[in-house]
């Protein structure tokens, strides 16, 4: 198993947990100072091609930060479904970026160089996070007006990767060599427009580039752990809770959890499309066996308070279902007891028993011939649980805070 | 006596200079390739020790939303987009981001100390009053908010953090910024130049 990011607040507890972050903005403020961001002229400078300053630390910072990350993901010391990746909401994004631009170009700063500016005395900084302060006021008063905007264009957590359909080792490489020209570029606009002298950058850079495409090429190569190597590394575990069925919960346990308004209960259902359409759960949605491993990205961004039930007609196929969740690290994931079947056994009335039921059907086959295909509009589907209640069975789920953050550093 | 005055003019002169040459010991900022590895480093151990990147929007949102909260708690409760962070008996300052905000103050106020760089004086364009640039910081701060929230974050947290774990939408962001930007930088070249 992984062993980064750390559940933080298991070791140094609620509170103590926020200790690191202080740390860190702590270590990302002093950074911001002395990179000059404090100034609003030099953040200014970079929009007259004079001094590129602000590209060079931005695209710098990214470049060494996703070398690092993606080396410890491809080794496997860190675990990539468990950082916080912005879900993208495309155009919301990018009408609010044009605006920061406008921001940016007029008031000096972003957010974050501002609380820096600020900090060292500077009165436009000062000035500025006021600004910033208003905007913010001004947002929660009126997105009210166009909120369907602001929700639009959701694609999820979606990766250069997914978009163009290649590994993350090429992308890493481009974006490291699209740095180079870049700061190239940068370069020779600073010299013949801001008439500065390049020297005092030290001929060290020339050493830092090559070594950054070398890391870049060695992230190439090395790869990342796909869906088989993750499970891999947890199956010794794991096998153990399935033999010891510690993670078949009964379908009673999950009516209760149903039944919590404090708890989101998420069922999976991996069977055939004929026999979803058939019967399921209400509610529940219907992911084929070979669709699991893509829509874990879509679970891992589900509140922290779901608990996710797996559901074939049986056994067999939520079980293959489970092992491949649990190495994308979603958290909270169950299996239904005795599957679809036993779930109509319990809940169903006992005309529909009677009449519908198989006398022979294979392993993981739906043990049901329904007469018309209603889906969830079958009583069972909906079971109540105040009828239900006194149902007996031993609790197996246990709800645990994932690690990682639920949130971005913009919530 | 008239020996003494004028060293003591002499001194005070002295102690003048000291100050200036105190001032103007303001050590140079780094190298903006050292700045890059430092801030690429620290967003790498953020991702890597906790799995979140940097931020700094979120965090003067949350402090803002704890006034709103005091001065009127009803409002709070009464728009969804706050109810999320500070409804009912939920503490808007109960999250990390606050707390890497409040250490990013600290950090860029202890390196101005250390390379001597605080005092109090505004920057701005030669051509511009200190009241034109005030105005100008807190028009641009407020679009920076604004923005900010309506992108779901800001240089730090969508287009710096996001950008390093290669989220779509964070490049898109980081594009537009620039974007905006370099479209308007002509237009108001006299705030700067």
């Amino acid at each position: 198993m992984t062993i980064f990011p750390l559940q933080l607040s298991e070791i140094f507890g609620h509170w103590g947990s926020y200790v690191v972050y202080l740390i860190i903005g702590f270590a990302f403020g002093y950074v911001l100072e002395i990179a000059g961001f404090g100034k609003s002229d030099k953040l200014a400078a970079q929009f007259y091609f004079k001094e590129w300053t602000v590209l060079k630390v931005m695209f710098g910072a990214i470049i060494v930060a996703m070398i690092l990350i993606f080396a410890a993901t491809g080794l496997g010391l860190l675990d990539y479904n468990l950082i916080w990746v912005n879900p993208t909401y495309l155009w919301p994004g990018i009408v609010g970026g044009l605006i920061m631009g406008v921001g940016f170009i007029l008031g000096g700063f972003c957010p974050g160089t501002s609380l820096v500016s600020a900090a060292t005395g500077k009165v436009d900084g000062i000035i500025f996070v006021a600004g910033v302060f208003f905007g913010i006021f001004l947002f929660g008063e009126t997105v009210g007006f166009y909120e369907d905007f602001w929700y639009s264009s959701y694609m999820g957590r979606f990766t250069l990767m997914d978009l163009f359909n290649v590994n993350t080792g090429i992308i890493v490489l481009l974006i490291t060599i699209a740095g180079m020209g870049v700061f190239a570029i940068g370069e020779l606009s600073e010299k013949h427009i801001g008439k500065m002298d390049l020297a005092q950058f030290g001929n060290w850079r020339y050493g830092a580039i090559v070594v950054s495409i070398i890391a870049a090429g060695i992230v190439f190569v090395i790869g990342q752990p796909t869906n088989a190597d993750r499970w891999d590394a947890i199956s010794a575990e794991q096998e153990a809770r399935i033999a010891d069925r510690e993670i078949f919960a009964h379908p009673g346990e999950i009516l209760e959890f149903m039944a919590d308004p404090k708890i989101i209960v998420q069922v999976i259902d991996v069977r055939s499309e004929t026999d979803f359409n058939l019967f399921h759960i209400l509610d529940a949605t219907h992911v084929p066996l070979a669709d699991v491993e893509d829509y874990a990205d879509t679970l891992l961004l589900q509140p922290i308070n779901t608990l996710f039930v797996v559901a074939s007609n049986d056994e067999t196929a939520a079980t293959e279902a489970w092992r491949i969740l649990m190495a994308e690290s979603v958290p909270n994931v169950y299996i239904l007891e005795g599957g679809i079947n036993n779930w109509v056994a319990l809940f169903g009335s006992e005309d529909d028993l009677s009449q519908f039921a198989l006398a022979d059907y294979g392993d993981d086959n739906f043990a049901y011939v329904f007469p018309e295909l209603l889906g969830s509009r079958y009583a069972a589907a909906n079971p109540n649980h105040d009828v239900f209640s006194e149902m007996e069975f031993e609790s197996k789920v246990e709800l645990s805070i994932p690690r990682g953050p639920a949130s971005g550093g913009c919530g | 006596m008239a020996t003494a005055n004028p060293s003591m003019e002499q001194n005070i002169t002295q102690t003048h200079s000291d100050t200036q040459q105190e001032a103007s010991q303001a050590k140079p900022y780094v190298n903006p390739y050292l700045a890059a590895i430092l801030l690429g480093v620290v967003l790498f151990l953020a991702f890597f020790i906790t799995g979140s990147g940097l931020g700094a929007s979120g965090g003067l949102n949350r402090l803002l939303v704890v006034v709103e909260d005091f001065v009127a708690p009803g409002h709070v409760d009464n728009v969804p987009y706050l109810i999320d962070m500070a409804g009912g008996d939920k503490n808007p300052l109960d999250s990390w981001i606050v707390f890497l905000t409040i250490g990013t103050v600290l950090g860029g106020f202890f390196s101005g100390w250390q390379n001597k760089r605080l005092g109090f004086e505004t920057v701005k364009g030669p051509r511009i009053s200190k009241t034109t640039r005030w105005f100008f910081a807190f028009l641009g701060g407020a679009l920076m908010g604004y923005g900010a929230r309506l992108a779901r974050g800001c240089t730090s947290g969508q287009a710096l953090s996001g950008g390093a774990v290669l989220s779509v939408g964070s490049w898109a962001f980081m594009f537009a910024v620039f974007a905006g930007a370099y479209a308007l930088a002509y237009f108001v070249r006299r705030l700067w130049l």
